[in-house]
């Protein structure tokens, strides 16, 4: 296998991963506790690495960062209970906290490694601070593709497996609890995974692009469906074609492959933002603009209907009081649509135009 | 001592301590007026989103003088904030998956471009990166003044249209009422925070920022009600946790400052939520765990009350009619003994008169709900007689 494809291979699980989690955590409103986890699992590494005798162990990264990340959780929801701290303000005061403990455990006790933090978020350098370097290639690549295989499938297993439960918790709470889906337990298993998937792609591609994955993809989908299952595979598929692309322009660039996929991603979202066509910025604007169109034409023939001989344009724009661009735009819809015939004299109904305006609604 | 002497004769701690005290209190004073209006989490994501306009800086001025890179960092970190609201009017996107979008496409984007100068072989670049993670040693006198200047205009502007921001604040729709340009304000306060986001990103940089502007309010909000006291409480909470993060960060080598600060401002909002007078948790707890004692003591007492009446009151009985175990019944009746309300020895005990007192009490307090709850209760049974 080349190092390219273990990079996009392993690139596309983490997105695969995140998509399949991120969308139910769009659609709970808690994208934000994503970001809070993700910068909350740095401690958990550092403390098993710091347990395991700075061997760079998996097994005990993953349980003590996955053992962060659902401590962060509870104690934002802890916070929030309490009724002294909104939601927002707790994930604030949360991950910081546990994030500057992170970053001073790494200062104090792992100095030797103590540049490499900024390699926790660009997370090319797989295991950031802690190993002896190697470059991102075919040393450390089947590994990483190990775990977040591992992972995509956990979670592929977790959402098919409770995917009546996922939605009705997400969209019913109350109704899930009601039936004795035990909304909370599901909660926190999908919570746990996440902390997962977050911890296994820290390793293999930082931070950012955990946080990146996790919102952006899911986010896009939600743009462009209503309905949930297209919006997952959306998320994953926006997810896969950020990997691709990202990693493209990132060898073009010679830049950050994790930033560059993020990037990516935030541009695809830029265009389901404008494009989407369930309201879509542009396309809104562009439906608005037709029907007004459309509708002026309409107008132009009822008029036109009560006179028998060709009315010139200089008349129609002073009776409805257009800009003479505007009078063109109609005209131009009413020809295309065969109501309309140009006359030297000025404007005059087709047989179709006048069928049309004599008809009774 | 030795150490808060430093401040004053140490060049480089009074130039650390001066930055982190300015921002913890420009953070202090605008974080109140976000935590307050539920954007405590906006001043992350002007942070984070800042990182793209620092390397573009960069990029089309080629210097590093910190008032630049600044401004395009504050200049990105406006652009974001604009981008948000307009996601926000025109989509059904929840708020928070609206703010992770920004957030992490901007910062990703920030983080490509860094890397695409950091290997663009420019020896000049060296240093950029510190502002992800804040480099708060190298802060100079230059940068200080910076700081100040900037953070002068914000708080400048918050004193002077204060009764203004605070209506926007509690009742935007009164506000608007009045005639006060309500978005302007919003945009205005908005911009006032992504100062402040400038003045940290050398310090504590661009992850850890998010604390520096909801820390100091959240403490400062557990001790008062009154928002005048609460900005002041804030700025001094963020001028304390800048200073004492700054000084201990000097007691040692490799002690970065930036996360020393975060946690003192941390640690202060703890103790501010378990401690603060009236809000403080430990009061709450305090008050349950009373409550839930009395409330138990009154059962027992009622219990006994109808054993004594209507049978015996012994360990065993009572043990019974509570379904615990015969040695834990005998405890409880020590307790009631303890507070005068039973006496009694061995098997046979019985109540005293002030038990008697207080049990009546009881059963008066406890009838008046099912009357007032059901009125034909009474009725009922004195039409049937």
């Amino acid at each position: 296998m080349s190092s390219d494809f273990v990079i996009v291979l392993t690139a596309i699980f983490v997105s695969t991963a995140s998509a399949l989690l991120g969308s139910f955590l769009v659609l709970r409103r808690m994208a934000l506790m994503a970001d809070a986890i993700s910068h909350a699992v740095l401690p958990g590494i550092v403390l098993a690495f710091w347990v395991s005798g700075g061997e760079r162990a998996t097994a005990p990264a993953l349980l003590g960062a996955a053992a962060a990340g659902l401590l962060t959780v509870t104690l934002v929801e802890w916070l929030t209970r309490t009724g002294r701290i909104k939601n927002d303000a707790a994930i604030g005061l949360v991950f910081p906290a546990l994030f500057s403990l992170g970053v001073l455990a790494v200062s104090l006790y792992f100095r030797n490694v103590h540049l490499d933090l900024d390699a926790v978020l660009y997370g090319e350098i797989a295991y950031a601070p802690f190993n002896t370097l190697e470059a991102f290639g075919l040393n450390l690549g089947p590994e990483s593709l190990w775990i977040m295989g591992g992972l995509t499938l956990v979670n592929l297993l977790f959402v098919l497996l409770f995917y009546k439960e996922l939605k009705l918790s997400t969209f019913d709470a109350g109704l899930a609890a009601a039936l004795g889906f035990l909304p909370a337990v599901l909660h926190y298993a999908l919570m746990s995974l996440v902390s997962l998937t977050a911890v296994g792609a820290f390793q293999s591609v930082g931070a950012i692009l955990i946080v990146a994955f996790l919102i952006i993809p899911p986010a896009t989908a939600y743009l462009l469906t209503q309905r949930l299952p297209v919006m997952i595979a959306l998320a994953v598929l926006v997810g896969a074609v950020s990997s691709v692309l990202g990693y493209v322009l990132a060898i073009l660039l010679d830049a950050s492959i994790a930033g560059m996929m993020a990037t990516v991603a935030g541009l695809l979202f830029g265009l389901a933002w404008l494009f989407s066509p369930v309201g879509g910025v542009l396309t809104a604007r562009n439906r608005r603009e037709r029907q007004r169109r459309e509708f002026a034409a309409r107008l132009l023939l009822a008029h036109l209907a009560h006179h028998d001989r060709p009315v010139p344009a200089r008349e129609v724009l002073e009776e409805f009081g257009w800009s003479p661009a505007f009078l063109a735009q109609a005209q131009q819809w009413a020809q295309r649509e065969g109501l309309l015939a140009g006359d030297p004299n000025g404007l005059r109904l087709t047989a179709r135009g006048a069928a049309l305006a004599g008809e009774r609604p | 001592m030795d150490l808060l002497a430093g401040i004053f004769t140490d060049y480089t701690l009074r130039n650390v301590a001066l930055g982190a005290a300015l921002l913890g209190l420009v953070g202090g004073v605008l974080g109140s007026f976000a935590t307050l209006r539920r954007q405590s989490l906006l001043g992350d994501v002007l942070a984070h989103a800042a990182l793209p306009g620092i390397c573009l800086a960069f990029l089309l001025t080629g210097t590093k003088a910190p008032l630049i890179l600044l401004l395009g960092a504050g200049l990105a970190g406006w652009l974001a904030s604009l981008l948000m609201l307009a996601i926000l009017r025109s989509t059904r996107l929840p708020e928070d998956s609206t703010l992770g979008v920004i957030l992490s496409g901007f910062f990703g984007f920030g983080i490509g471009l860094l890397t695409f100068i950091q290997h663009s072989g420019d020896s000049d670049q060296a240093g950029l990166d510190k502002f992800i993670f804040g480099q708060a040693a190298t802060v100079v006198g230059e940068d200080v003044l910076t700081m100040a200047v900037l953070g002068g205009v914000a708080l400048l502007l918050v004193g002077l249209l204060y009764k203004e921001f605070k209506l926007l604040t509690f009742d935007p729709a009164f506000a608007s009422s009045l005639g006060l340009p309500v978005r302007g304000l919003g945009t205005l306060l908005t911009s006032l925070t992504v100062i402040a986001v400038m003045i940290g990103l050398q310090t504590v940089g661009v992850v850890l920022m998010a604390a520096m502007l909801i820390a100091p309010a959240a403490a400062a909000r557990q001790w008062t009600n009154r928002l005048s006291t609460m900005v002041w409480l804030s700025a001094a909470f963020g001028v304390l946790s800048g200073v004492l993060g700054a000084v201990i960060s000097a007691t040692r080598e490799n002690l970065p400052t930036g996360p020393l600060v975060v946690l003192t401002a941390s640690l202060i909002t703890l103790f501010s939520l378990l401690l603060a007078p009236e809000r403080g948790l430990v009061w709450d707890w305090r008050r349950t765990r009373n409550n839930r004692r009395r409330i138990r003591l009154e059962r027992l007492l009622l219990d006994a009350h109808v054993l004594y009446n209507h049978a015996e009151l012994t360990p065993e009985s009572l043990a019974q009619r509570r379904r615990a175990a015969p040695a834990r019944a005998k405890e409880e009746l020590e307790e009631l003994a303890a507070r005068g309300w039973v006496t009694g020895r061995g098997e046979r005990w019985e109540l005293t008169e002030q038990g008697h007192a207080e049990a009546h009490r009881l059963e008066q307090a406890m009838r008046v709900l099912p009357k007032a709850l059901n009125p034909r209760a009474e009725g009922g049974a004195g039409g049937a007689a």
